[in-house]
Order: C-alpha cells, then sequence, then structure tokens
C-alpha cells in the first residue's frame, strides 16, 4: 500500500548534520527493539539491503518450486501426491508473502519480476540442481526445507515488520515440509535394498548443497557485520551452519544413512559435530550461472510467464469491461 | 527475453481476513488483481490455505489513507496528559468494595 507515496523518498538533499543524526535516531530505535514500518524513516542503505535479500528470498520460493514440481504428476501413491502439491502450493504462497513485503520498500513487483526473468537478481543456489529420482523429494524436505527453517526462525524476529510477519507466517508451514520429507527417507530406508539405496543416493547428492545454503564462510560474507546491526540478520553464516549440522546428523544416524564425509566427527571438547573442508568453488559456480540446472529453471519460468500472457491480458480486458458496464449503470 | 516480459502490474489489493466468526478482520498482506473479485480468489488461495479464515475485505491500496510516522507526535500527544481517563488515577479506599 506504500508504494506510491514512497516515490518521493530520499530525493530531497538533507544536510550531512541532519542525516548523521536520523541515522543516530534510527539505530537506536532498532537496538531498542523496535520495528521499522513501511512509511517510517530509514537509511537508504537498510532499504536497498532489504529489497535485495526479500526479493531474493521471495524469487527462492518461486524457482524453488520447479525441483519437487518435477515429481508431482509421478509421486508414488494419491497421498504423496496430495501432500507434493500442497507443499509446492505454499512455496508458491511464501513467494506471493515476499513479494508483497518487498513491495512495501517502494520496488514495484513486475519490477522484480523482470530481475528474475532476465537473469539479474540471485535466488538460492541449492534450487540449481536436478531431482533426479523420488527420493529426492525425500532429501529437499528433510534437508532444504530443514536448511531453510534454520535460516528462517531467526528473521522473524527482523527489524522490518513486513518481513518479520511474513517470516513468521511462512515458518508456521516449513514444520510440515520438513516433516513430510522425512517420512519418505524414513519409508525407503526402511523398504527395500532398492529403495535403501535410493534414500542414500539423494543423500550423498544433496547434503553438501544444503550444508552451502548458509551462504560463504563468515570471514568471507560481504554484507553480515551491518546486516546484523540492523537485525536483519541475528546469527552468522557458520553459526547457523553448526546448528543445522548438529541437529540433521543424528537424523541421519536414525535413518541409518552415512553422510558422504568422511571426516565428519563428533568433537567432544567443543560439543559440536566437526566436518570436513566444503567445496566453495562448487559454490561459487552455481552461484553465477553454472549449476547443473541454472539455464533450465530461468527457461521455466519465463516460459511459464510467456505462456500465462493470453490469461493476464483476458483478466484485464474483462476487468476493464465490468468497470466501463459498471460506469453505464450508475449513469443511467 | 521478448519485451512481454518487461510488465506492468494489475492493481494491488490490501487484504483483511476475519480468522473465526466473533473477531475483526486484520490485515495480513497484499495482492495483485485486475478487480476486485479476482483480488478476493487470489487472498483466498495466498492466505487462507488452512482455513486461516471464514471472511475476506479487500481494498485498492491507493484508495487508503494513512497517518504519517513523522506526525504521530502531533497527532497522539493530546491524549498523552489525560490519565484521568483511566481507572486506575482514581484513589478509592480498601474498605468501598465493588466499584
Ligand atoms: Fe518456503
Ligand atoms: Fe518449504
Amino acid at each position: 500500500m506504500y508504494t506510491q507515496a514512497l516515490d518521493s523518498h530520499g530525493r530531497e538533499p538533507v544536510p550531512a548534520e541532519e542525516a548523521a543524526a536520523a541515522a543516530a535516531r534510527f539505530q537506536a530505535r532498532i537496538d531498542a527493539e523496535e520495528k521499522i514500518e513501511p512509511k517510517d524513516w530509514m537509511p537508504e542503505a537498510y532499504r536497498q539491503t532489504l529489497i535485495r535479500q526479500i526479493s531474493q528470498h521471495a524469487h527462492s520460493e518461486i524457482v524453488g518450486m520447479l525441483p519437487e514440481g518435477n515429481w508431482i504428476t509421478r509421486a508414488p501413491t494419491l497421498r504423496r501426491k496430495a501432500v507434493l502439491i500442497a507443499k509446492v502450493q505454499d512455496e508458491g504462497g511464501h513467494g506471493m508473502y515476499l513479494y508483497s513485503a518487498a513491495e512495501t520498500l517502494g520496488i514495484e513487483r513486475a519490477q522484480m519480476f523482470t530481475q528474475l526473468l532476465s537473469g539479474a537478481a540471485k535466488y538460492s543456489s541449492i534450487f540449481n540442481y536436478p531431482t533426479l529420482t523420488w527420493a529426492d523429494v525425500g532429501a529437499i524436505g528433510w534437508l532444504v526445507d530443514g536448511a531453510a527453517i534454520m535460516n528462517q526462525i531467526p528473521i522473524c524476529r527482523c527489524s522490518y515488520g513486513p518481513y518479520a510477519r511474513a517470516m513468521v507466517r511462512i515458518c508456521k508451514e516449513e514444520s510440515f515440509h520438513q516433516r513430510q520429507g522425512f517420512e519418505i527417507m524414513l519409508t525407503l530406508a526402511r523398504g527395500s535394498a532398492a529403495q535403501r539405496a535410493m534414500a542414500q543416493d539423494a543423500l550423498d547428492r544433496w547434503w553438501w548443497p544444503s550444508i552451502m545454503m548458509f551462504g560463504p564462510p563468515d570471514a568471507d560474507s560481504r554484507h553480515s557485520a551491518q546486516s546484523m546491526r540492523w537485525k536483519i540478520k541475528r546469527f552468522s553464516n557458520d553459526e547457523l551452519r553448526q546448528k543445522f549440522i548438529d541437529v540433521t546428523v543424528p537424523q541421519a544416524q536414525f535413518l541409518e544413512l552415512a553422510i558422504p564425509d568422511p571426516l565428519l566427527r563428533w568433537d567432544e571438547a567443543l560439543q559440536h559435530f566437526a566436518i570436513g573442508p566444503i567445496d566453495w568453488n562448487e559454490f561459487q559456480a552455481v552461484l553465477k550461472g553454472n549449476g547443473p540446472c541454472n539455464r533450465e529453471r530461468l527457461e521455466a519460468r519465463r516460459a511459464a510467464y510467456e505462456a500465462g500472457a493470453w490469461v493476464r491480458e483476458a483478466a484485464a480486458a474483462h476487468a476493464a469491461r465490468q468497470a466501463a458496464r459498471g460506469a453505464e449503470v450508475s449513469a443511467a | 527475453m521478448s519485451a512481454e516480459t518487461t510488465a506492468t502490474d494489475w492493481p494491488l489489493f490490501e487484504v483483511f481476513i476475519r480468522s473465526r466468526s466473533g473477531l475483526e478482520h486484520k490485515h495480513v498482506g497484499s495482492v495483485h488483481a485486475a478487480d476486485a473479485r479476482m483480488a478476493i480468489e487470489h487472498a483466498r488461495d495466498v492466505y487462507t490455505r488452512r482455513q486461516e479464515g471464514v471472511s475476506i475485505w479487500v481494498a485498492r491500496s491507493a484508495d487508503i489513507v494513512a497517518s504519517d510516522p513523522a506526525e504521530a507526535d502531533a497527532l497522539f500527544e493530546p491524549a498523552r496528559d489525560k490519565v484521568y481517563r483511566h481507572p486506575t488515577f482514581y484513589a478509592i479506599p480498601d474498605e468501598v468494595k465493588n466499584l
């Protein structure tokens, strides 16, 4: 509702000392755990950081529908199929909550779509991996949604009100995603030798990409310190990654599946699991557009957008005609 | 990418949902739609997938007039010194009951 009103933001030149005072007042509000709302004054860098983060997050939800959508027609039972459709619809809904939150900062939805479809915008690297077997649907729910939950729970306390509220809504829905994924893995792990092998293969392929979902190590993370000061972020990438590893390893042990890391061990002194080195070259390659499915994902989004053009045009024509008819009726 | 993907948006609608009968409608977010009817349908799909509502209001975002946070002090200041509007302002002896 704030899109139009914000057009003038940041246009009038402000004297330096006044700007510094405003920034200090803003930081004091953040430090006092106050929520920032759309029409409140905020530093331009805070606005831009949030636009970037929320829109990337929204794009991830939208592109994230594709790997799992790939298995809807081939789900093994009607129950699994209904569940998978519901999960994919939720991800679409998450994208909508987030686009809606981003728009309160003054960017239009059409602009965000254009950024996604042109390849200018980033989205989570994980969705550029293929779903080769049914077990991948289980591994995604368990690991990818599991990692997403770890990342998202602290954002429920983000300083920006609309983002925090969208995250509360999303987090309520994520738990089912993870549980249905684990249930698939459990069923396969307790099934035939071929099913166990399929589950193990999925874990082998999804483990490291899931670990990379938390982003680059703290030492190389460009935006982290300022985001922490602004309380957009509450924990560092490495802290969240460690939490995820610590809760997930015992779950894999329960499934009696092997984590594909020969260096994985329990560190008694630190009371954490220690892992082997992460292949950050792979992460960078996927981010740069050279993952296994980057091109395919964007092509799928563009095709969907173009195939839907006639629907959008028809709906707009219908709305215009209804409006004209309404005007005629009230004039008569 | 075709020229068609330089998109324009349908109008934005704010969405308000009554979660149970007896409660008020509460703002939950927004949707884009060609008209009000479609806005209700989109709001249903986006915000009530788990029976979160029994009634939906949508209003064009452009029609909403909001107070300016910069004027909040001036707007709400008149109520600040009127503590006598609260029952706790009045000292009543403990012996007096039912008051
Ligand atoms: Fe999601
Ligand atoms: Fe999810």
